[in-house]
């Protein structure tokens, strides 16, 4: 487990080393001046998945791609875009692996079901086990 | 009823350990492919990244022949290794243009400089936005673009030694 | 001569524990009853040879023996003591070492100190634990020797990197690592109790104190983790729903379901062939987790050294002792008579929601963590992230919080509908008030927050309820210990309700010299200055944060630099209050001595991890509580046939 911290910091701190001397694109960390608008940009930027790193999201990544796409998630956002047609155009992209949101695809179907049938088990487990008294 | 409750805890188990033992003999390669491979190239205008190219726009690319377009940055290691690659294709008459991505111009002339010049035309793309339009996940990376300007094929990471003649083939079969 | 000591240690207890895996086997079943009186003593030396065999392997870590391989490239004689100790888990031979050494420990107590069993189970839960620690035994000695020499012994040793020497990380894993053994413990009593058909009240006392003491060290286990990644990573966030994470919170979920079954059994004599099921699922877990961890079959932003040869050994174990044992369950669960069947109004009523939930978010987490790689067979990449963990995690870990109000509320066995909707009377119109205030207050957060927030305050005045009207003194410490931690959990949701819902965040590009303001601080970020640490050297900020026009603190953030490895990281800067957490990250320079800087203002964040101590804390009561309980009673017992 020692290799442990010192993989992780290689990791988030890596890509910075080895990415370009450019200065970060302009509204990769820049707020979008109206909250609202920001707010949609940040809740869609937690849910699109960095390319370049390993299991983060955009909003919580160094990589300076995962900067780019920050910068064009606010500019399209500002533009009046809908965080879901951006959504939309990064899957038609990169596919479902992009969106740490599960999307609509029937593979992720069993996904939704799960914790229902997880449920629908244990009721079935349950059945006749709790008695019910009348006097109670 | 009963039995199947009994006997479900283990067929569930031995399912997650073939699951698993799949999981040990086939490694996440990590890499995840353009979903525009087969589809047109997205429109796109760029400025010129290096002093002695022209600039690249997306209709420059539809020119009836296949070409390369070479996705790379002054900055990655892996690109410089790739370059005596790219100078093969070239020779072999590949046509190849290229994208350069979170560049300068000084950086890019540098580099062609020490590295070779293979390229056409040479866009740059300073926030890697034609890249993310792509489909593309990194840097280097080799697209094939039919004569109609549709993606025919990506390649991933530098193009190796032995990758050269494949390439050319596929060149061959795209028109 | 030290390295060969541990390795003859190490050969001599495998061949221990082989001796009492058969002598349990023959004295049980092979009809030769009069070999069992020696289980205990072998079990007894066994534990002490591991414990010879890492304490002989701590001392060539503290010594620098730079000619035992693992020492050479783990260590270096120049690190501090405690490093050169803490270095001794710090790899995989090591730990692997500590697992068997805490395993055969483990099972020497289970040899010495129990005596309410019935003898038979006793042996054969001695023997399940021999069975275990083979396994173990043959990976360390056979895939993973940690006292192989290099010769010739290099200068010194390689393992000098200083970013390696954090104290957080030198007692996370073993923590884990120790709740992992214990509830191999609980695993091989389900064991023994299922071969010998003694799912009883007395194999769930027996078993409790273990679930128990992992369930506590599980607990600071994760809570430290999840610290550690907060303020680490740099990027505010306290859980990412990450493999690695989801790794070491499924063993927690199924011990905390169990803790509570076991308790039905033992108290109610219900729930048997449940509880044995979850002792089962939860050493699979943790088993699972491991594996998970070591194979690098997920791809997680924590990485391990990770090597498919030492899963594939993981994987065969997992696969042995977990098929056996739900083999066995099948085979042998129709012998175990159904449980004492409980009232709707009962206790047992609440304790089966609690573990109908808990198994369900169990479910959710295997099953969302391992999605990824069930549809990679199927060619088809897909993420599975927060979003999806969140909105189903969430939701049932509300409904948990009312069970965890209610449960202790009623009385075990019938209690009439009334009476506890009578006892949670108060919570309930907490719950209200707090519901129409948050509604009306000026702050606009999320339903699920919302939820949470109204519901840990609710939650937070019930769990403390089982106290009121008893005479404090005369309590048990057990009951104090479930009130902590039921408090705990309330104290937690509260900080994650409040995280989410009233966190601030600004980002701003700023130059010395400027003022920044936001909600409520004041930060003037005076200058940037390098400085040079052990090994690294760092830009630092100078920032003199005040609140509300309050005295100014200086605090620094930085940016580090390590030339080898050549990394880069983000020590952020944290200024806690009583109130809350000011978060500052130095970030890179923009343009022309301007630097990007992300702030939080995170309300009230402290309590997740508050939360967390107090949960373990009440775990620490209810143990000590119990087991005191049991030596009293013991003690007495004893007085009164000696009189």
């Amino acid at each position: 487990m020692r290799y442990w911290l010192a993989l992780l910091l290689a990791l988030i701190a890596g890509p910075l080393a080895a990415q370009t001397a450019l200065p970060p694109a302009p509204w990769a960390d820049r707020q979008i001046p109206d909250a609202g608008q920001e707010r949609q940009a940040k809740a869609l930027m937690e849910t699109i998945r960095c390319l370049t790193c390993q299991s983060q999201s955009i909003a919580d990544s160094n990589a300076s791609m995962a900067g780019d796409m920050r910068s064009q998630i606010r500019e399209r956002i500002m533009a009046g875009e809908r965080p879901e047609q951006i959504r939309g155009w990064l899957i038609s992209r990169y596919g479902d692996w992009v969106s740490y949101e599960p999307t609509a695809d029937p593979i992720l179907w069993p996904l939704w079901l799960a914790p229902l049938a997880l449920l629908a088990l244990g009721l079935l487990l349950l059945r006749g086990r709790i008695v019910r008294r009348k006097d109670a | 009823m009963r039995t199947i409750l009994i006997w479900l805890p283990l067929a569930l188990f031995l399912a997650f350990i073939g699951l698993f033992a799949a999981g040990l003999f086939q490694p996440d390669d990590h890499i995840i492919n353009s979903k525009l491979v087969g589809q047109p190239l997205p429109a796109f205008v760029l400025p010129a990244a290096a002093s002695d190219r022209p600039a690249l726009a997306s209709t420059q690319l539809a020119t009836g022949k296949p070409r390369l377009l070479n996705i790379f940055a002054s900055w990655c290691v892996p690109c410089a290794a790739e370059a005596p690659q790219l100078e093969a294709l070239r020779a072999a008459g590949a046509d190849i243009d290229a994208i350069a991505i979170r560049d300068a111009r000084a950086d890019v002339d540098a580099f062609l400089a020490r590295y070779g010049n293979p390229y056409a035309r040479i866009g740059l793309d300073a926030r890697s936005s034609v890249q993310i339009a792509l489909g593309s996940s990194g840097v280097p990376e080799t697209f094939i673009i039919d004569g109609r300007g549709r993606i025919a094929y990506q390649h991933i990471g530098d193009i190796r030694a032995d990758d050269v003649p494949m390439i050319l083939d596929r060149l061959k079969a795209t028109r | 001569m030290i390295a060969e000591t541990g390795l003859a240690a190490l050969w001599l207890a495998a061949a221990l524990a082989l001796l009492q895996l058969f002598l349990a086997f023959f004295g049980l079943k092979g009809g030769k009853p009069e070999l069992l009186p020696a289980v205990r003593p072998v079990a007894i030396a066994q534990g002490l040879l591991t414990a010879v065999a890492f304490a002989l392997l701590i001392t060539l870590f503290l010594r620098s023996d730079m000619s035992v391989l693992l020492v050479a490239t783990n260590s270096h004689s120049m690190k501090p003591w405690l490093y050169k100790f803490a270095g001794t888990w710090g790899n995989h031979e090591g730990s692997m070492l500590l697992w068997v050494a805490v395993m055969g420990m483990a099972g020497a107590t289970v040899a010495l100190f129990e005596r309410a069993l019935r003898r038979d189970t006793h042996m054969a839960t001695l023997g399940a634990q021999a069975a275990i620690s083979l396994g173990f035994y043959a990976f360390l000695l056979f895939s993973s020797n940690p006292f192989a020499r290099i010769d010739p012994p290099p200068p010194d040793g390689q393992g000098l990197n200083p970013l390696l020497q954090d104290p957080g990380l030198a007692f996370h894993p073993p923590t884990l690592y120790l709740g992992y053994v214990g509830l191999s413990v609980a695993f091989s009593f389900a064991v023994g109790a299922l071969l010998t058909r003694a799912v009883d009240a007395a194999f769930a006392r027996a078993m409790r104190p273990w679930v128990l003491a992992a369930w506590i060290l599980l607990t600071l286990g994760i809570t430290a983790g999840s610290y550690w990644a907060y303020y680490e990573l740099g990027w505010g966030g306290w859980w990412f729903w990450d493999p690695v994470e989801n790794a070491s919170l499924m063993p927690w979920l199924a011990a905390t379901a169990l803790l509570h079954s076991v308790t039905v059994l033992a108290t109610r004599d219900g729930l048997r062939a449940w509880t044995v099921m979850l002792a089962v699922v939860a050493f699979s877990m943790s088993m699972v987790g491991t594996f998970l961890v070591r194979s690098g079959i997920l791809t997680s932003v924590h990485a391990f050294a990770v090597d498919p040869e030492r899963g594939s050994f993981i994987l065969v174990l997992l696969a042995i002792y977990i098929g056996g044992a739900l083999a066995l369950f099948g085979w042998r669960i129709r012998t175990v008579r159904e449980g004492a069947p409980f009232d709707l109004v009962s206790r047992e009523t609440w304790l089966v929601i609690n573990n109908l939930l808990l198994s369900v978010i169990l479910g959710v987490v295997l099953i969302g963590t391992l999605y990824p790689l069930m549809t990679e067979a199927f060619g088809h990449k897909v993420s599975v992230g927060a979003p999806y963990f969140d909105r189903i995690a969430g939701p049932l870990a509300l409904a948990l919080m009312v069970a965890l109000a209610a449960g202790p509320l009623t009385r075990w066995r019938r209690d009439s509908a009334r009476a506890v909707a009578r006892r949670l009377l108060v919570p309930a119109v907490a719950l209200v008030i707090a519901a129409l205030m948050l509604a009306f207050a000026p702050v606009r957060m999320g339903t699920l927050p919302w939820l949470g927030l109204v519901l840990a305050i609710a939650v937070g005045i019930a769990s403390l309820a089982p106290l009121w009207k008893r005479r404090l003194l005369r309590t048990p410490l057990f009951t104090y210990g479930m009130v902590i931690a039921h408090l705990g959990c309330a104290v937690s949701l509260a900080g994650m309700a409040c995280d989410s819902a009233f966190t601030v965040e600004k980002l701003v590009a700023a130059r010395p010299g400027d003022t920044i303001r936001t909600a409520g601080w004041t930060l003037r970020f005076v200058q940037i200055l390098p400085i040079a640490g052990d090994n690294w050297t760092a830009l630092q900020a100078d920032m003199q944060a005040s609140r509300n026009g309050g005295a100014p603190v200086t605090i620094h953030p930085q940016s580090r630099f390590f030339a080898a490895p050549p990394t880069t990281t983000t020590e952020a800067a944290l200024l806690t209050r009583w109130n809350g957490q000011l978060y500052v990250v130095l970030g890179e320079e923009v343009e022309g001595n301007r630097w990007q800087m992300r702030i939080w203002w995170k309300p009230f964040v402290t309590l997740i991890w508050l939360g967390g101590i107090l949960i373990a804390l009440g775990g620490a009561l209810a143990l000590v509580g119990r087991e005191r309980r049991g030596w009293l009673i013991k003690w007495r017992a004893r007085r009164a046939t000696e009189a």
